[in-house]
């Protein structure tokens, strides 16, 4: 009785701290893992934004190091000099490379210059010069003034606006009609809807292009926003099925009260269905914020209506071989999505997982 | 609940009675509707068949009053058109690459955002859903100079363990591979559906599976994959058409002429140049059309082959 009380809590002790244990390493070895994946996954990210801060010195020496970094030089008698780590026998001090000489060389130590020139043995050349980071931000500047970004994001920021006021409205609108309205043909409406996600644009884009250029619109952002407002399928898709889970009791309940469809629209299923449109809205808003075929077919020629997305295609063009500008240029591209992404990002995957797709 | 159900039952008589509601229902569904049946008569059905007449015509916007109909001679010429077959195959050649990559590139990063021990899981989804927002232009300019054969970290760390890598952008045959190299970033919302599946699986088949001594290998093989094999072969039929599709990155790193040396001259490129370069619009009508096609056999054919592979759990 007295050996079984007390083996058992230390059996189960013991149990429990190498499955305590497992669960660690297991955690630890997952998230590791996880970790060299998003590291490797996001690299490219990592290449814009340490360029970006890099001038065109700081991008081809070949041994700068991973930061933006200079050299740093020392000022001695009115000149600049080099710094360099040199190991000397109390351990390694950075010193400015005064003269040079094969197999022995003159410093300085920028602690105390007044010691006058410090002789030196060794070949400077195996030396390694001193770095410090050293961003550089004039290519945010130099990138706006060769190709006018931030009219670019302001024209952007237009088109994407009026369209996703448009989508939100039609959609709704017609989504509200599918999900709620008894209609003869209905079924078969909602498969023709659907099928038009899997059409394939090319089949109707030249007679559109020809359409919108007969009417004048050629060279103006109206073939963007305008077919916007006759909503899109996706989204109609995503809120339909929204409105469906809104029960149907509550919408009765106000049209027997004698609201009107539209009223009951307003006051009964848009207050229920906030994640729903937030969702439509950021798709949309994304879509047109990184669409590029559409503004390169109507806006040819036009550069003050390009968007961003043809701007930057103008700029790599342009200065493909200014890495750091080309690179600032990007970084201004996708900084807004991406911050209204981490702001959002909830909506967009419950959006995602209700169309089972995104546009 | 009860009020609810008696209000359920006795509506529907009420209703069927007054016709004038039901006219007034159908009314109101229409006015809703209308944006989307205006819009679908707009811009799909009259450009659709607008876009059938222009690939029987001579129709360029160059000089239109030379509109004529020409029956069939485009569909001829299309077929005896050497750059057709070779940006067909160019095209090919990226899809045998990026459909792979479109598929076990998500299907890897949903097994590793779900697995059960992963420290911060929300935090890696958003992570690696991120580059989808990211505009295709700004993903092809960073992928661009990151694969830069100098500057590029790719070629440096190649450099650093050894390996001469390859000059991209200027290598004919490595341009396609890295073409497809840059939908990696493209794969957020397949990674997020397949997540979706991986997590309607029900726990208990694993459970059972895990009794009966499967290893987890097994039940990966025999479990997961056949549970979200329907998840899988919708995104195989997106990923397909979608490379077909390709266009924004051989425009930008070929220059839109198909550099190097027209190694980049995809099937949309060559569409593009006809229709919006040379404005023959009836000839692009014609490639229009055949990609449709063409994208609409594959479709076919995709689900053909779904009979043996596709597990649906709900029967269908």
């Amino acid at each position: 009785m007295t050996a079984a009380t007390v083996t058992r809590p230390r059996n189960t002790f013991n149990w429990a701290a190498r499955r305590r244990w497992r669960n660690f390493t297991a955690t630890s070895a997952a998230t590791l893992l996880g970790l060299i994946v998003l590291t490797a996954f996001l690299m490219p990210l990592g290449y814009m934004v340490l360029t970006s801060f890099k001038d065109v010195q700081q991008i081809i020496d070949p041994n700068a190091p991973f930061l933006p970094s200079r050299p740093v030089t020392f000022n001695y008698q009115g000149q600049d000099y080099p710094l360099m780590q040199v190991p000397t026998d109390s351990g390694t001090k950075e010193w400015a490379l005064v003269e040079k000489g094969r197999e022995a060389s003159k410093f300085v130590d920028p602690q105390n210059p007044d010691a006058g020139l410090i002789d030196w043995v060794g070949r400077w050349r195996t030396l390694q010069p001193v770095y410090r980071v050293d961003p550089f931000t004039g290519n945010f500047a130099a990138a706006n003034d060769a190709v006018n970004v931030f009219r670019a994001m302001r024209n952007s920021f237009i088109i994407a606006g009026l369209g996703t006021i448009g989508t939100v409205l039609a959609s709704t609108a017609v989504a509200y009609g599918f999900a709620r309205f008894n209609i003869p043909g209905k079924n078969v409406l909602f498969i023709i809807l659907i099928g038009t996600i899997i059409l394939p644009s090319q089949v109707t884009l030249i007679p559109t292009y020809v359409f919108f250029r007969a009417i004048g619109w050629g060279g103006t952002w109206w073939p963007l926003i305008v077919p916007h407002f006759f909503s899109n399928a996706y989204n109609v898709f995503l809120l339909r099925q929204y409105f469906l889970s809104i029960p149907k009791e509550l919408d009765e309940a106000a049209w027997i009260d004698g609201a009107s469809p539209i009223r009951t629209l307003v006051s009964v299923i848009i207050p229920q269905s906030w994640p729903a449109l937030t969702a439509v809205a950021m798709f949309h808003f994304f879509f047109a914020w990184n669409d590029f075929f559409a503004p390169l077919v109507y806006l040819t020629g036009k550069e003050e209506l390009y968007p961003i997305s043809v701007a930057l295609t103008q700029f790599n063009n342009a200065f493909g071989s200014q890495p750091g500008q080309l690179m600032a240029a990007t970084l201004m591209t996708i900084s807004l999505p991406v911050i209204i992404f981490f702001l959002a990002q909830r909506h967009f995957m419950q959006g995602i997982v209700i169309t089972g797709v995104e546009k | 609940m009860a009020v609810a159900t008696q209000a359920a039952t006795a509506a529907p008589p009420i209703r069927r009675k007054i016709t004038a509601s039901q006219r007034r229902e159908i009314k109101w569904g229409l006015i809703f509707l209308s944006p989307w049946i205006i819009g679908f008569a707009l811009f799909t059905v009259f450009p659709m068949v607008a876009s059938l007449v222009f690939s029987v015509t001579e129709f360029n916007l160059l000089h239109p009053t030379e509109f004529k109909f020409i029956g069939l001679s485009n569909y001829a010429r299309l077929f005896s058109d050497p750059q057709v077959i070779q940006s067909l195959l160019i095209t090919l050649k990226f899809a045998l690459i990026a459909v792979p990559i479109g598929i076990f590139v998500p299907l890897g990063l949903a097994l590793l955002v779900n697995a059960k021990r992963l420290f911060g899981k929300n935090v890696f989804r958003a992570l690696f859903y991120m580059p989808q927002m990211i505009s295709a232009v700004a993903v092809v300019v960073v992928f661009g100079a990151v694969l830069n054969s100098e500057s590029g970290w790719i070629n440096q760390i190649l450099t650093a363990i050894g390996i001469e890598g390859p000059r991209w952008f200027q290598d004919e045959n490595w341009v396609i591979p890295a073409l497809a190299i840059m939908t990696v970033w493209t794969v957020g919302s397949t990674m997020i559906t397949m997540l979706a599946g991986l997590q309607n699986v029900p726990t208990e088949m694993y459970e059972a599976a895990r009794v009966d001594g499967a290893s987890p290998v097994r039940s990966f093989f025999n479990i997961t994959v056949p549970m979200i094999s329907p998840v899988i072969f919708y995104n195989l039929v997106l990923a397909l058409i979608g490379s077909f599709q390709v266009f924004i990155a051989p425009f930008i790193i070929g220059a839109g002429r198909g550099d190097p040396n027209g190694s980049t001259m995809v099937y949309n490129l060559y569409l593009y140049k006809t229709a919006f370069a040379f404005l023959d619009m009836g000839y692009g009508a014609t490639l229009a059309w055949v990609m449709f096609v063409i994208c609409l056999i594959l479709t076919v054919v995709l689900f053909k082959t779904q009979r043996r592979w596709v597990y649906y759990a709900g029967g269908e």
